[in-house]
């Protein structure tokens, strides 16, 4: 097993919802609720769930967006701490990240080769103009981009090529780590599919990881050698990429894969593939969030003990493991 | 089967007037939409696929126009008289949205809003619009209706809203609903459901256009696909024809670069290599010629004619697996 670069245990991100009154109590929403996360050197760490499951806010706690109020990061065993500016610049010459938006995430009037030279010299400290420009063109041939692209500004280019810039920019330093969060989401399928094969070359090219945010689950299959599965803020399910697709054994997990539509009408018979069941409770219970699991208002197999007590994540073999009360049930298909 | 179709739109071009010169975001399209079926139409972001149904029913937004014909059960929509497109929209013929959130009022309640579909129109009383504004929540199957009435858009969740858009379309019993992009907003669990209700919808007789880039669902509930490129129509087929043997190079490449869970997984996605053109862009012959890997010189300089017979039809010099065509 390769190193491990980020390394966060108990996880807990919480956000004040405003008050319905001056005197009543005031409600928290747990976003994300003492999440675990290690991503070794090199893999990739697929991170999948509905909106507002709290994957991005995993990220944005993972990046030092956000406060968590509780738990820990660590960056190649050493502890990293909010209020800590050295470990966090230490941390961010390694980590970087990528967004849904690609237009967004550029500095409208900087032209692209300003901004994927701004980000060098901040992550990797002042140096000459002509060392500068060498890493800025050698980025943007790295992700495919033409030289003279690094002249145009953001509006100039399309969305497609817009992500790739961002991408530049996010490996001008050469990270080891890259968080990207809903990248693909927002590109034409044609583009999307040149994005993922661009992330997976650099992965193979120079071994870099990457914990990849998405609430599509080809494409984390495609990309990702682990998968984690959010609900509500918790894991639910975690598991090496094959086993996880093969033999999902939560029973969200197994509502997620159906839900999915296969692109062949062959296959395509909704009645004959099963049903997610009855997910028409919409996940909204996020301030409650009482005793018991989360699921179990959405979950077929849910039963009293699912509604006082909530599951830990259990081994189920195969470095598999679930949150559910009954997965051996939903395993056995019963 | 020489049945008149529901909607046939002849040769229709939208354009654009922009500082920039002239944009053609439709060129030249023809299509039927039969009675009870659901078509798909399929093309990435400036297609023109959704320009091409607001042209149809003269959406368009300003410095927009539409030249072509566009008849909806015999009428002419694009005719000077406004009289036979405003009695098709809204009444015959609904539309529904990506954004549920913007098809709604927000200060009204959602049985407000339902009722006000029919009871403006003079097509139903107050109590006939409750009682059916009850029947199209059971019909896109909205769990406790009666309380739903009460409550405002705020007060649903993202899935549940763009059912009561569904819900509002299906108020004065259409002939047609046209709905653009209508899951895209929505996750996998939700798109499930809101794809229950169109095939439902579908199922009693209603035609569906389905305005998408979402291969998976176009094969859930399509029984024909056209395929939209650069402003016109590439392809078109049978939707079990399309997917098992597309014709069109833009076709085969776009089904490629899907990753999916039923295959296993393989080292690249074959993607599209390129760029679509920008809508303003004029150039000579095919527009996929540029990202096609199978162009031949022709393709440079002479634009290819949709042509085939029957349920098939595809634009293409050298179509895959067709005659003079290549592997």
């Amino acid at each position: 097993m390769s190193e491990p670069l980020l390394e966060v245990r108990g996880l807990t991100v919480r956000f004040p919802r405003q008050r319905v009154g001056l005197f009543s109590p005031r409600v928290w929403l747990t976003a994300v609720d003492g999440v675990d996360l290690v991503v070794a050197e090199g893999t990739s760490v697929g991170i999948v769930g509905e909106s507002g499951c709290g994957k991005s806010t995993l990220a944005r706690a993972v990046l030092g967006l956000v406060a968590p109020q509780a738990g820990s990061i660590a960056w190649r065993g050493q502890p990293v701490r909010r209020d800590d500016a050295r470990g966090l610049q230490r941390m961010r010459r390694e980590l970087q990240a990528i967004f849904q938006d690609p237009v967004g995430s550029l500095d409208p009037r900087m032209t692209v080769g300003e901004s994927v030279g701004e980000a060098l010299v901040a992550l990797a400290g002042p140096q000459d103009q002509a060392a500068i420009a060498a890493r800025v063109a050698a980025s943007l041939r790295e992700v495919g981009l033409d030289a003279t692209l690094g002249r145009r500004y953001p509006h100039e280019l399309s969305g497609g090529q817009c992500q790739r810039a961002a991408i530049a920019r996010a490996i001008v330093a050469r990270p080891r780590l890259l968080v990207c969060d809903e990248a693909v989401s927002a590109l034409d399928v044609s583009v999307q599919a040149q994005i993922v094969n661009l992330l997976d070359e650099l992965r193979r090219r120079h071994g870099l990881a990457l914990a990849f945010i998405s609430h599509n689950l080809a494409v984390v299959r495609h990309l990702c050698d682990e998968v984690v599965v959010l609900y509500l803020g918790r894991v639910v399910e975690r598991a090496p990429r094959d086993a996880l697709f093969a033999t999902p054994r939560h029973p969200y997990t197994r509502a997620l894969l159906a839900a999915v539509p296969h692109p062949d009408p062959a296959t395509a018979d909704r009645a004959a593939r099963g049903h997610p069941g009855s997910m028409d409770v919409a996940p909204s219970s996020v301030t409650g969030s009482p005793s018991g699991c989360a699921y179990s208002p959405r979950c077929r197999y849910a039963d009293a003990t699912c509604r006082v007590r909530a599951p830990g994540l259990e081994d189920a073999g195969d470095g598999q493991q679930v949150a559910c009360h009954h997965w051996r049930e939903v395993a056995a298909g019963l | 089967m020489t049945a008149e179709p529901l909607l046939a739109i002849r040769d229709l071009a939208v354009e654009f007037a922009t500082p920039r010169g002239t944009v053609r975001a439709v060129r030249g399209v023809s299509l039927d939409v039969r009675r009870g079926e659901c078509l798909a139409v399929v093309g990435e972001s400036g297609s023109g696929k959704s320009q091409l149904f607001l042209g149809s029913f003269a959406l368009l937004a300003a410095r927009g126009s539409a030249r072509g014909s566009v008849r909806f059960d015999g009428q002419d929509l694009l005719g000077a008289d406004p009289a036979p497109r405003q009695a098709a929209l809204g009444t015959r013929v609904a539309m529904v949205f990506q954004d549920p959130m913007n098809a709604l009022t927000p200060h009204l309640t959602i049985g407000a809003q339902l009722t006000e579909v029919v009871r403006d129109r003079g097509l139903l009383g107050d109590r006939e619009a409750i009682a059916r504004s009850l029947d199209v929540l059971r019909a896109v199957r909205m769990p406790d209706p009666e309380a739903r009435l009460r409550q405002y858009p705020h007060e649903l969740s993202g899935g549940q809203r763009q059912r009561v858009a569904i819900a509002m379309g299906l108020m004065t019993h259409p002939q047609l609903m046209i709905a653009d992009e209508p899951t895209t907003a929505l996750d996998v669990t939700v798109q499930a459901q809101v794809l229950d209700v169109l095939c439902e919808a579908r199922d009693s007789g209603l035609a569906l256009v389905l305005i998408t880039h979402d291969l998976g669902v176009v094969a859930q509930i399509a029984d024909r696909v056209a395929v939209m490129y650069a402003g016109r129509i590439v392809e078109s087929a049978a939707v079990r024809e399309l997917f098992a043997a597309p014709a069109h190079p833009y076709t085969a490449a776009l089904l490629g670069s899907v990753p999916r869970l039923d295959t296993p997984v393989t080292a690249r996605l074959a993607g599209i290599e390129g760029q679509p053109p920008h809508p303003a862009e004029e150039r000579p012959g095919c527009a996929f010629a540029p990202r096609c890997p199978s162009a031949v010189e022709r393709c440079l300089h002479e634009s290819p004619l949709l042509r085939g017979a029957g349920e098939r039809t595809v634009a293409c010099h050298v179509p895959r697996g067709w005659p003079g065509g290549c592997a």
